[in-house]
């Protein structure tokens, strides 16, 4: 009667059942750092009395935050990740070309069903999507987890978010993930795993499965959590070298919650400043002006966002008063989108397309906001001052209303576009 | 152990874009970190602290991203513990990892405001609220408790290596 995080906990401990709340060592499957938080963890490293990784084939740093470097603070910092990677020997090393490491990491064959992952970036949860015990932790677990291979955790009791009926056209998974922001609030799930299931989550694509865990970290919780499919292994196929048991929720599973949404009846989502939970339907916002669009991130800058976003602005100019920022997450999505003539599309639209990375999102790179400006974005977090000036306003939404409002200007409804 | 100073209220939903924003993680010296705590919310909170300061939040303290810059930062801006009604929980495990307590206690936001002097007793598990009023504080777990012992995960991690 076991939830697929307790069984992976459980295997990983040398356990056979885990219970909720409970701490546990668990051995590490792999662990991968961006650019801002890796030097820190090897600082920790150090100072533990550890020189070297555990293992060098499962550590891997990306730069992706800030690519390509923008001020001689930054550059030096990415000099001195490639510098460690180069000392500890590490097998695996993402730099500035590759994109945001939430993208590469599965691309690139490092996430497999029935591991446990961390990252040193909160949205490491992402990888639940395959299946994956994966979680965002600090630079000193992080310094703890390379040095030791191990790390501890309490065993966290898990929601369900059960989602049934197949959604309507220019609905996508972003609506999805925020309409159970709106219902469990931004610390609904507070150190719980939040497993998704039913049948609108079972026609998802693996890349649309991963918007939903990508965002569980923004209603508190520890991991977001899909069971692997025939979808899984298709897109693991060709990637994962590692062999793998998929692991799955008993059916007498203990959940602490179960939340249902209406898949089928849901509208387009929209999280108004300054919380991800602040969350109404699109409607209710329709008509607010706004001055940047921003396509991309770990949420929603996979190929099959950038198609969605390209079929709102295909042959259409965007707004002269606003501007339009696509960015593809990985090298991988970029030149996927190159071929299909989406890039293209954003350029004759008259929106700017960068280099893979995590561009706008968190304010520290470029795309900044001046005071009293309105950024539409399809990235995950909308804290105040998160783009750019304390005075400037961010909303979240999908990658089809996005487009749809670079087009118009104002917020607006992909399914009315 | 004791941590005595003046309290900083800071509301609910402290999220550690607030705490440090995102264009100060290029940093890792913790002395330039600390210069910038709070600036999302309070730029001149770095000038204005002093050492053994506590800084009390409402609801989910820590919310959003991983960055250790934030506990960092309060740290070595001479913070010494932080008292909320909740906290985030990748934000409550760097905070102990670096040995600065984060000491869960219900109704604290309205209990405590900003000047009060704020006097926490870590072994009674009590905040002496301008020596009139004395609050209780959640008890902190045991293992996190073992953790703040050490000093942090780092000479944690140092002293118990065979059983790591």
């Amino acid at each position: 009667m076991s939830t697929i995080s307790e069984k992976i906990l459980a295997e990983h401990s040398g356990h056979r059942e885990v219970t909720p709340g409970e701490i546990v060592k668990a051995e590490i499957d792999f662990a991968f750092m961006p650019d801002l938080t890796a030097a820190l963890a090897f600082y920790a490293m150090r100072d533990m009395g550890i020189s070297r990784v555990w293992d060098p084939r499962k550590v891997c740093i990306l730069l992706d935050h800030i690519a390509p470097a923008t001020n001689v603070t930054n550059a030096s910092l990415q000099k001195e990740c490639r510098e460690i990677s180069r000392d500890q020997g590490l097998s695996h090393f993402y730099d500035i070309n590759e994109g945001v490491c939430h993208q590469v990491i599965p691309e690139r064959g490092h996430v497999y069903p029935g591991m446990v992952l961390v990252g040193a970036d909160s949205h490491t949860c992402t990888h639940g999507a395959f299946g994956a015990f994966a979680t965002g932790i600090g630079s000193t677990d992080m310094g703890a987890a390379i040095g030791t291979g191990k790390l501890w955790f309490k065993v966290p009791e898990t929601i369900n978010v059960n989602v049934e009926g197949s959604l309507q056209s220019r609905v996508a998974s972003k609506d999805v993930i925020l309409r159970t922001a709106k219902e469990l609030g931004a610390d609904g799930a507070t150190y719980c795993a939040v497993e998704f299931t039913g049948s609108t989550i079972d026609e998802m694509s693996v890349g649309a499965r991963m918007t939903l865990c990508n965002m569980a970290v923004e209603l508190g919780g520890k991991t977001g959590i899909v069971a692997p499919d025939d979808k899984t292994t298709r897109f693991l196929k060709g990637r994962v070298r590692h062999p793998y048991r998929p692991v799955h929720s008993d059916r007498d599973a203990l959940y602490s919650r179960t939340v249902e949404i209406d898949g089928s009846g849901l509208e387009p989502q929209v999280a108004c400043p300054h919380s991800v939970d602040n969350v109404r339907p699109v409607a209710e916002v329709a008509g607010t002006a706004v001055n940047q669009v921003f396509i991309g991130s770990c949420t929603n800058g996979r190929l099959e966002d950038l198609e969605a976003a390209a079929e709102m602005m295909k042959g259409k100019r965007v707004h002269r008063d606003t501007r339009v920022i696509v960015t593809p997450a990985s090298f991988e999505v970029y030149e996927a989108a190159n071929q299909r003539g989406l890039i293209k599309a954003f350029m004759d639209a008259g929106a700017i397309v960068c280099n893979p990375s995590c561009s706008v999102c968190f304010g520290g790179n470029h795309g900044i906001l001046a005071a009293g400006e309105v950024s539409l974005s399809t990235s995950n977090r909308n804290f105040r001052g998160r783009q750019g000036s304390k005075e400037s306003q961010v909303y979240l939404c999908s990658p089809a209303t996005a487009a749809a409002s670079a087009v118009t200007g104002v917020i607006t409804d992909p399914r009315e576009a | 152990m004791k941590i005595k100073g003046r309290a900083w209220n800071y509301g609910d939903d402290v999220n550690t874009d607030y705490i440090v924003p995102g264009i100060y993680l290029e940093l890792t010296d913790p002395v330039e970190i600390g210069k910038h705590a709070m600036e999302g919310m309070d730029p001149e909170f770095s000038k204005k602290v002093r050492r053994g300061d506590v800084v009390v939040g409402g609801r989910n303290f820590g919310l959003g991203s991983s960055r250790e810059h934030a506990p960092i930062a309060l740290k070595a801006a001479g913070v010494g513990a932080v008292v909320a009604e909740s906290f985030a929980r990748i934000y409550y495990r760097n905070s102990f990892n670096l040995g600065l307590p984060a000491l869960e206690c219900p109704g604290v936001s309205r209990l405590i405001k900003t000047g009060d002097a704020v006097e926490i007793d870590l072994e009674a598990g009590t905040i002496r609220v301008n020596d009139a009023e004395t609050i209780k504080i959640k008890p902190v777990p045991e293992f996190m408790q073992s953790i703040l012992d050490a000093g942090g995960l780092r000479e944690y991690i140092k002293l118990n290596r065979e059983n790591w």
